[in-house]
């Protein structure tokens, strides 16, 4: 029998609608598949972090908590909070102090009563265009499919490169292997299903992870009901830690 | 023969393939396997760095032991709260209860680190000066940490 090119297409149509309605009905049946640890695919991944200022109190749990997640060395920051005070004269002259980078609290001060004031927490801001992995000469930092900037520390020369690279001043040398070291988004922890350990820990949910690939992370209501900023937008490094209701003395 | 004055082009060539030797042999053995898969970088960091150990449990690992403290927790003001927030890292705990127990922090220290009045602070959290609040009462003679409403 002789097939002709209509039919062939027409049987070849037929398949396909099929296949994807048994594809669908098969979903239906079975649920959602299942995230599986073992089976992390980085490019189903865009990793960020978003921030409301608004609900930070400094308690500085999340220094700690970083801390103790990551064995960060006393005095070295992974993460670390910031308290602005603006006086309403001097929009532009903040005063910012950030005591041991808030790990023990903050002393309460007094001295400026009538001042503007609210905590900043910091932390990398995982650019996807990061000035500090264009620095590296050897290919030891780099950004990760999935969209976290991270350090190979068996290849970091110890340069210190990078670290004057980031505007953000979120790098360290880890004075006990002489190699970098900072925020890995607790990449340990992401690729387990795990929230970081400084949101983990946060009392008022002011900081949260977001997939900003998974169309269902709250992270996009986030960003399209608020008011929401990156630092230094003019660098155009691709900040994506997000920031709600920041106030313009913030650097 | 043309080239009957060829044999010191041989010799070059010669010196010149034993080079690429080295640079290959030296290449081979100080760049890293893999290197640039997926760009300049070693591939096998990503899972050198998801391998490192988790120290914090997280909330829905301590639910599943202490159900009947997490529901008076979860009914009361602290609800949001995960247990180690106060009660510090617990994935030793959960791998040996017995020879890892968790902090039980001191209220008196623990409570104003968020409740303590700062001008810093959002004015909706609830937050008291403790001296004039308390004096010297340890904060859970009233209030209780997991329920600490009233």
């Amino acid at each position: 029998m002789e097939v002709t090119r209509r039919e062939a297409l027409e049987t070849a149509g037929k398949f396909i609608i099929l296949s994807g309605a048994a594809r669908v009905a098969f979903n239906e049946l079975h649920g959602e598949p299942v995230a599986d640890p073992e089976k992390y695919t980085a490019a189903e991944h865009w990793w960020g972090m978003t921030i409301d200022i608004d609900k930070c109190i400094g308690c500085g749990k999340c220094v700690e908590a970083c801390a103790a997640e990551n064995g960060v060395p006393d005095g070295y920051f992974r993460t670390w909070i910031e308290r602005y005070r603006v006086a309403d004269n001097e929009p532009d002259n903040p005063h910012v102090d950030s005591p041991n980078g808030g790990k023990d609290g903050f002393p309460v001060l007094n001295d400026m009563p009538d001042a503007k004031s609210f905590f900043v927490p910091k932390l990398c801001n995982h650019c996807a265009d990061s000035p500090c992995v264009q620095a590296c000469p050897v290919g030891a930092t780099f950004e990760s499919p999935d969209g976290v900037v991270l350090v190979d520390q068996t290849y970091c020369i110890g340069c210190r490169y990078c670290i004057q690279a980031c505007p953000y001043g979120c790098r360290y040398l880890d004075p006990r292997k002489n190699v970098v070291d900072k925020c890995t988004l607790c990449y340990h922890r992401i690729t387990k299903g795990l929230v970081t350990a400084c949101v983990e820990v946060c009392p008022t949910s002011s900081r949260q992870l977001a997939d900003l690939k998974n169309p269902k992370d709250p992270v996009h209501k986030f960003m399209r009901e608020n008011h929401v900023e990156v630092l230094k937008p003019h660098l155009a490094t691709g900040a994506k830690v997000f920031y709600k209701d920041m106030d313009e003395a913030v650097r | 023969m043309r080239f009957k004055d060829s044999e010191h082009l041989v010799r070059l060539a010669f010196v010149f393939a034993a080079g690429l030797v080295l640079f290959l042999a030296v290449r081979h053995a100080i760049v890293p396997k893999g290197f640039g898969e997926l760009g300049h970088y070693r591939p096998g960091a990503l899972k050198d760095i998801a391998a490192l150990p988790v120290k914090f449990a997280g909330r829905t690992t301590c639910e599943a032991c202490h159900d009947e403290v997490a529901k008076v927790k979860n009914e009361g003001k602290h609800a949001g709260l995960s247990c180690e927030v106060c009660h510090g890292p617990a994935a030793a705990h959960t791998q040996d209860p017995t020879e890892h127990a968790v902090n039980k922090p001191d209220p008196k220290v623990l409570c104003v680190r968020c409740h303590e009045a700062d001008p810093a602070r959002p004015k909706s959290f609830p937050q008291v000066v403790s001296k004039d609040h308390a004096g010297d009462v340890s904060c859970a003679e009233c209030h209780k940490p997991h329920s600490p409403k009233l």
